[in-house]
């Protein structure tokens, strides 16, 4: 046996997120100054054990099922909160055991065998057994799912249920990120139906209510297995504004946001003693992703060009002050495979205009960039627009919306460069697809992927993709703008909430609220 | 009362090939779009195999004609169908949704028509004085302001600054707590009844002007009426007809352009429903939505038909359809 395996992962998920809850929206000096030096001593003893959580949100999820299609909110509302799996990304970026108590992989790496934590329930009562967790590994690999996470498990030969407590896992090759990879498989109760409006899992909390457009709201599940909340019930409200979310921060109906998206607003609540602010990571970056399979983006040193002539750092600092980071490829700080890339093609329009004369277009060229109309791909469109023009490439600005993107730039690759957010982590993967919408086509590269997730040791896997980072980088295989930042700003009186908020989840058991 | 019979036999045939008429014009303006109703069900990630099984499940691989034959069929018999995206069945969503926006909109008729009456009144009767011609001045400026902008500055004021009520979102248990969620609706309903008076206050005064220089007035006042007399007994009736007609566009335009207050005040009542289904090109809860809405606009006109033909005699013997 190899013995254990744990990755460090790393994740996140950008977007936004909030949770918060407040109360306190009063706090005199002298209760601040007192609330300070509790929290440092005696913390555990001075919050409200039944106390009910408002986290503000701007994604509601559009159904309950992480399988079919229910987006990003139903991980920041449900993940580890009313489902668990098998793993857990952590907040800090580790992948640690849930419902798995332990597992073994043999020395061919092609056999997992997880032995699961005894005395789980769900919360419909029934007790948790090797079958539910076969029955949510394929609910997520069948042909029905939407998840995102599908193409991961396909190395999954075959699921087998020796006994009530044990799953063995059988793959078809070697897949390094398997216990990552489940931490995505919620386990559900194989007799559950309906999960698109219900659920039943094994999570600390139960759904009480969910009011579309509105509210979802959780309640403390009883008959959990684990640590018991530090608070009573959590409501996740829903807002379409980021106005109206903020102030309904300030104006205390909700206790913590998440994900504020602009620093404008951030003001509001650094100046004010009674919000805490702050900056987590985030692992959503914003791509300016070229067409690499049409001309001139087939030529590597168009691409390169066009990174050199754009200034990320005064496009970062215009959108969010002195919030976010630079990257230099694909893969953000938190990741185990992260190379400091932003050397590579750095700023240096006299180079930028070298390097198109050699590529053959000393005069420049024209082309379209599709933008998705909501924030900040417009903005950093117009901004593309003026840094490229001085280097004598007139770039034209379609602007459509999420969906049509999908149509039109995801499944018909019809397009010659787009803006897009991609909130993923270790989404390094995708430039190992030659059919992914970017159309970046190195054998060097799709090799070394493949070979990464086939590793023994994760030190091997972190060598391979960290020389396939370098490569892409290299390559400018697509213009890596810059990181967002992820911002908390809740409620003096409220603590213990994750703030990176990787891949959007929001773990909300530990949160306290003071009395 | 045969007359009124055939009168309603007559109207509703009328309101039934609208609903068809406006079905189909909705069917085909949701189909030009571009985009796809499976593309809100995938993610960045997802292949080709499961895009095609989402358009499959959403039946977005069916021929148009095909789509629009289930369309029908389904309409048929009342079957409004389940979300593309939520799964859930459209015609109980509606009626979660109809809960807020019915009263917004209620309430914030009635608030209008309560600031508007004797505004308008004042306006025409007191025109030669400064406040009579300050209401319309006022009103003018009401007519030209942004709604979303008289719902910020509210909020701001209302509710960041003064804390009397919330800055937005729908109470988790709805009408179950009755003063959270009258309370939640406050700063929307005047918003939406500062803009409608505005505008009705325009209607009422012109409507008073003509009952005040009418030769009917003249003549009740010449037989002994006193002026107060002479108002009430005719020309309320008679200044009532135009502004019930009027009020009726304002009731169903407000059932509709209550989306842009809702989503000021992130209420999750019909407009939020229906943005967020073009948004996601979700077709059963747009054409949900529509259905019900263009339902309740029909109606509300037909009320407000109805309503003249009680306070004016002079419209009963027409036909419908014939007249105003």
């Amino acid at each position: 046996m190899n013995g254990l395996t744990t990755r460090t992962g790393v994740a996140s998920k950008s977007g936004s997120r909030m949770i918060g809850t407040l109360k306190a929206r009063a706090m005199t000096a002298a209760a601040l100054l007192l609330g300070a030096l509790i929290a440092g001593s005696a913390q555990a003893q001075d919050f409200d054990a039944d106390a009910t959580i408002n986290i503000g949100s701007l994604y509601e999820p559009q159904n309950l099922d992480n399988t079919a299609g229910a987006g990003q909110g139903i991980n920041e509302a449900f993940n580890s909160n009313v489902y668990e799996a098998l793993f857990r990304l952590t907040d800090a970026g580790n992948v640690e055991p849930v419902l798995a108590k332990s597992y073994k992989v043999s020395d061919d790496g092609l056999t997992y065998t997880f032995t699961l934590q005894p005395g789980v329930k769900f919360h419909s009562g029934d007790p948790l057994t090797s079958k539910d967790v076969k029955f949510s590994i394929e609910r997520v690999t069948s042909a029905e799912s939407k998840s995102s996470r599908k193409n991961s498990l396909k190395p999954i030969a075959g699921i087998e249920t020796p006994d009530d407590a044990t799953v063995v896992i059988k793959l078809s090759s070697r897949s390094i990120s398997l216990p990552y990879n489940l931490s995505y498989v919620w386990i559900v109760n194989d007799t559950a139906t309906n999960l698109t409006a219900t659920e039943d899992g094994t999570g600390p909390y139960e759904l009480e209510d969910w009011r579309r457009g509105s509210s979802l709201a959780l309640t403390r599940f009883d008959g959990y297995w684990g640590q018991k909340p530090t608070n009573g019930d959590v409501v996740f409200q829903y807002f379409t504004e980021a106005t109206a979310l903020n102030n309904a921060l300030l104006t205390g109906s909700v206790d913590i946001i998440t994900s504020v998206q602009s620093p404008d607003s951030l003001k509001q609540f650094k100046d004010n003693k009674d919000f805490t602010v702050a900056e987590g990571k985030s692992t959503t970056k914003l791509l300016l992703a070229y067409n690499d399979r049409v001309a001139p983006f087939d030529n590597v040193k168009v691409r390169k060009a066009l990174a050199r002539a754009v200034d990320d750092a005064k496009l970062l600092k215009a959108v969010w002050g002195d919030y976010g980071t630079l990257i230099g490829s694909m893969v953000p700080p938190t990741d185990p495979w992260y190379v400091d890339l932003t050397k590579t093609d750095a700023y240096d329009p006299a180079s930028a205009k070298a390097l198109l004369a050699e590529a053959g277009y000393p005069n420049g060229f024209t082309f379209t960039i599709d933008t998705p109309n909501y924030d900040p791909h417009p903005i950093a469109a117009q901004f593309l627009q003026t840094e490229l023009a001085k280097v004598g490439v007139k770039v034209n600005i379609n602007v459509i919306t999420a969906n049509e993107w999908y149509s039109k730039i995801y499944k018909a690759h019809d397009f010659q460069a787009t803006l897009q957010e991609h909130v993923n982590h270790r989404d390094i993967v995708f430039y190992g697809n030659p059919d992914f919408y970017w159309g970046y086509n190195n054998p060097k590269v799709i090799d070394l992927i493949k070979q990464a997730e086939a590793s023994a040791t994760t030190d091997e896997q972190t060598a391979k993709l960290k020389e396939a980072n370098t490569i892409i980088a290299e390559d400018a295989a697509s213009n890596w703008i810059y990181l967002y930042p992820q911002i908390v700003v809740s409620a003096k009186s409220v603590t213990g909430y994750p703030v990176n908020g990787l891949n959007s989840q929001f773990f909300v058991s530990g949160i306290k609220k003071a009395d | 009362m045969p007359a009124i019979f055939s009168y309603l036999l007559r109207r509703l045939a009328i309101l039934i090939v609208s609903i068809v008429i406006a079905a189909a014009v909705l069917f085909l303006l949701l189909r030009l779009l571009p985009g796809d109703p499976a593309n809100a069900l995938v993610s960045v990630g997802a292949d080709p195999e499961q895009i095609e099984a989402a358009r499959r499940q959403v039946g977005s691989d069916l021929p148009l004609s095909e789509q629009f034959v289930r369309f029908v069929s389904s309409l048929a018999r009342f079957d409004l169908g389940n979300s593309f995206v939520s799964h859930a069945p459209v015609l109980p969503e509606i009626g979660k949704r109809l809960a807020v926006t019915v009263p917004l909109t209620l309430m914030s008729f009635l608030l209008a028509i309560t600031i508007a009456l004797p505004l308008g009144i004042v306006a025409a009767v007191k025109a030669d004085r400064w406040y009579g011609s300050m209401i319309s001045v006022v009103s003018q400026l009401g007519i030209a302001v942004p709604v979303f902008w008289i719902g910020i500055l509210l909020v701001t004021v209302f509710a960041v600054n003064l804390r009397f009520f919330p800055s937005g979102g729908f109470p988790s248990r709805g009408w179950q707590r009755p003063e959270a969620a009258f309370e939640a609706l406050v700063l929307p309903v005047v918003t939406i009844a500062i803009v409608m008076s505005a505008s009705l206050i325009r209607y009422v005064r012109s409507a008073a002007q003509d009952v005040l220089g009418s030769d009917y007035l003249r003549t009740a006042r010449a037989l002994g009426a006193s002026f107060s007399e002479a108002l009430i007994r005719h020309g309320i009736r008679n200044g009532a007809v135009p502004v019930i007609s009027i009020l009726g566009i304002e009731l169903a335009s407000t059932l509709l352009g209550a989306v842009v207050v809702e989503r000021v005040f992130s209420l999750p009542g019909l407009g939020s429903m229906l943005l967020l289904g073009i948004e996601q090109r979700d077709y059963p809860n747009v054409q949900g939505v529509l259905f019900i809405s263009t339902l309740l606009v029909l109606l509300v006109g037909f009320a407000a038909d109805l309503a003249q033909r009680i306070i004016d005699p002079r419209l009963r013997g027409r036909a419908a359809g014939s007249d105003r």
